[in-house]
């Protein structure tokens, strides 16, 4: 019993990590239809600029804020980039995200180098001990800063004017013009929260796993999952998918082998997608033809 | 007519450079994953290639001729491997090669460089390469063989029998589990767990867990290089795991107790002598070398020293002497003197090559068990 529980708590844990890593998807799916494949460099963009702000000498709090503001810039430079080719396909546009994560990858070799950097824990090295198991305390701290995103975000597409021109522009990008809505700023402005998101998650990351120009591929991958297990496109969704993967591979892990750990994860994609297309909390939009 | 002329005359133009080049310089071709997954051997080698190939050139070349290094980065690529190895042969004509930093991509283009007679020292670690032995295929790095060998002497010397493996999936991790899956039986050690995590994981929690829970556990080693190691590290302090904990050499640098912290308290840790090279025992032999090569590394390039460039630095001049023996760029000939390699005084230890012997390196001074105290290596006696 001590030993599911354990298992859970960091199924949990791994769980709130994809969560805010799948979120980012869910933003800008939201407002465009595209899945930007760069979310995960985004990641790693705001852990690494901030290591290497705090390098420089920077107090803690202004490098944080800082590498925020360096993210969302390199998140209105991938809409930039869009809204150039706004007249291709929606593949085309996914593409060019998938494109401009390895450009970042590689600037990030160039700009930075390619170690690993890690930074102190801000809220002290220990953990929390549960039963027989511990969950270390910058953990506990990512699983509230996920869960105060995920509510401040429902409550902004829900009862937000802004919110809910950006759901409105994902509906329908013409009727939305019709009815006013700036839909430049309306997408640009996605993707800098989408960006700023990423870059709270690379922060909080980066005292637990470290970080370094390609840690971004597999957080990618993965919050990709979560978002795509719990439905694009509802904030709920991404936390839904996130606990079911990071659950899953903890009890394989533990009860099975590790060795499986990933195609289970891999395995439950697939299934979702056969029988539950929409994701847990999705409803497909029914299109018209 | 004119068109034809000019042709004839810039073939001639390129020709005649082309002789003019290759009688001033020696060309040595490097195949180095200096980027992508591998980067980690790749940079550290081609910076230690590049930076020694000029203090040799400044101080005159070899014989009278400078060094020209010609170098391709595979990525970690077996193809692209594959690839540059016939370009720096039937292109660059170069007269022996370096590299390729991987296992993988060395296999791949071993028949190449039989095919072709030109001398290869590769960079990587699995035994295959050099046993059976192969004419022209040298390589002086030590495998993850002697490092399993070496955790289980400690281990037996401790009286620990019982040892759980947590390995990262990727390819070090991988081949290092099954050489030490494979030696384990010779020193009467058993392994009662056998754990495995993706090399990108952010937690392992679960497979810890596992392993606290079996009863049958002594001693934990975890092969792996990157992140996940200090993950593992972080994660089985905080569970409070009371079995003495094992690295390999995939970690044997600052970096990773930079990176764990105070959880890598006690940790032992398997590794090639250079990291520790300002406190070996002046009897080591290499401790001269090892020790300059790490200042002068960690000057230059104001990073910390691992042992993979140290690879590429006794590879270079492994080769050089050679060279400098043979008084002739002749590959054959270069092949000839690079087997009759005795008494050198590498990074990785004393080499002595012989022709049923081209890895040469002394199993005893390849490897040594540190401990981390205070924060800093300490050699285990």
């Amino acid at each position: 019993m001590i030993e599911l529980f354990g298992y859970l708590l960091s199924g949990v844990t791994v769980g709130f990590i994809y969560t805010l890593v799948g979120l980012g998807f869910t933003v800008i799916y939201n407002s465009s239809g595209i899945i930007n494949f760069s979310q995960g460099e985004f990641v790693m963009a705001g852990g690494m600029s901030t290591v290497f702000l705090i390098y420089a000498g920077l107090p803690l709090g202004v490098s944080f804020v800082l590498a925020i503001m360096i993210t969302s810039m390199i998140g209105i430079l991938l809409y930039k980039l869009i809204s150039f080719s706004r007249d291709s396909s929606q593949i085309s546009l996914i593409i060019l995200t998938l494109g401009f994560a390895i450009f970042l990858r590689g600037l990030a070799q160039i700009i930075f180098d390619k170690q690993l950097h890690t930074m102190p824990s801000f809220v002290g090295e220990g953990a929390f001990e549960i039963f027989e198991t511990t969950i270390s305390y910058q953990a506990v701290l990512i699983i509230i800063v996920a869960s105060t995103i995920v509510v401040s975000l429902y409550l902004f597409f829900q009862k937000t004017k802004t919110g809910q021109a950006m759901v409105a522009a994902s509906n329908n990008v013409d009727a939305a013009k019709l009815m006013g809505i700036n839909i430049k700023k309306i997408l640009m402005l996605n993707f800098a929260i989408s960006a700023v998101i990423a870059s709270i998650g690379g922060i909080l990351l980066t005292p637990i796993t470290s970080t370094n120009y390609e840690v971004g591929i597999m957080l990618g991958l993965k919050g990709f999952c979560a978002a795509i297990i719990g439905g694009l496109g509802t904030p709920f969704g991404a936390v839904a998918g996130g606990l079911v993967l990071g659950i899953l591979e903890s009890l394989v892990a533990g009860y099975v082998s590790s060795e499986y750990k990933d195609a289970v994860a891999f395995v439950v994609l697939l299934a979702i997608l056969f029988f539950m297309p929409g994701g847990i909390f999705g409803n497909l939009k029914s299109q018209r033809v | 007519m004119v068109k034809n002329f000019t042709l004839r005359a810039l073939a001639l133009m390129f020709i005649s450079s082309f002789i003019i080049l290759s009688a001033s310089t020696i060309k040595i071709g490097a195949i180095v994953a200096a980027t992508g997954p591998a980067s980690f051997l790749g940079d550290p080698e081609l910076k230690t290639l590049q930076h020694y190939v000029k203090k040799i050139n400044d101080a005159g070349g070899v014989n009278g001729q400078m060094i020209e290094l010609i170098h391709y980065d595979t990525g970690a690529s077996p193809k692209k491997a594959v690839t540059f190895t016939k370009r720096l042969i039937n292109q660059d004509k170069v007269v022996a090669i370096i590299g390729p930093s991987t296992s993988g991509e060395t296999m791949a283009i071993l028949k190449f460089v039989k095919k072709a007679k030109i001398p290869l020292i590769s960079m990587a670690g699995a035994v295959a390469i050099i046993d059976p032995v192969k004419p022209y295929v040298f390589k002086i790095v030590a495998t993850d063989r002697m490092a399993c060998e070496k955790v289980m002497a400690d281990l037996k010397k401790r009286n620990l029998t019982n040892l759980a493996l947590i390995s990262g999936s990727g390819g070090f991790g991988k081949s290092m589990r099954k050489q030490c899956k494979a030696v384990a039986p010779k020193f009467g050690i058993k392994i009662v767990a056998d754990e495995t995590y993706g090399k990108k994981d952010s937690d392992m929690t679960s497979q810890l867990l596992k392993i606290k829970n079996n009863k049958d556990v002594q001693v934990v080693l975890n092969p792996g290089f990157g992140q996940g190691p200090a993950i593992v590290t972080k994660n089985y302090a905080q569970l409070k795991i009371k079995h003495p904990l094992y690295q390999s050499h995939g970690v044997a640098s600052k970096k990773y107790i930079e990176i764990a912290g105070k959880s890598s308290e006690g940790v032992r840790v398997v590794a090639p002598p250079v990291v520790v090279a300002d406190k070996l025992d002046d009897s080591v032999a290499n401790k001269k070398v090892a020790l300059a090569y790490k200042n002068e590394y960690e000057k230059t390039f104001n990073s910390q020293v691992s042992s993979f460039g140290g690879h590429a630095y006794d590879s270079l001049y492994i080769i050089v002497n050679a060279i400098k023996r043979a008084g002739s760029t002749n590959p054959m000939k270069i092949r000839d003197e690079i087997e009759k390699t005795q008494g050198f005084e590498g990074v990785d230890g004393v080499v002595n090559l012989s022709p049923t012997d081209h890895l040469g390196l002394d199993t005893k001074t390849g490897m040594i068990m540190l401990e981390i105290r205070n924060g800093d290596w300490t050699i285990v006696k």
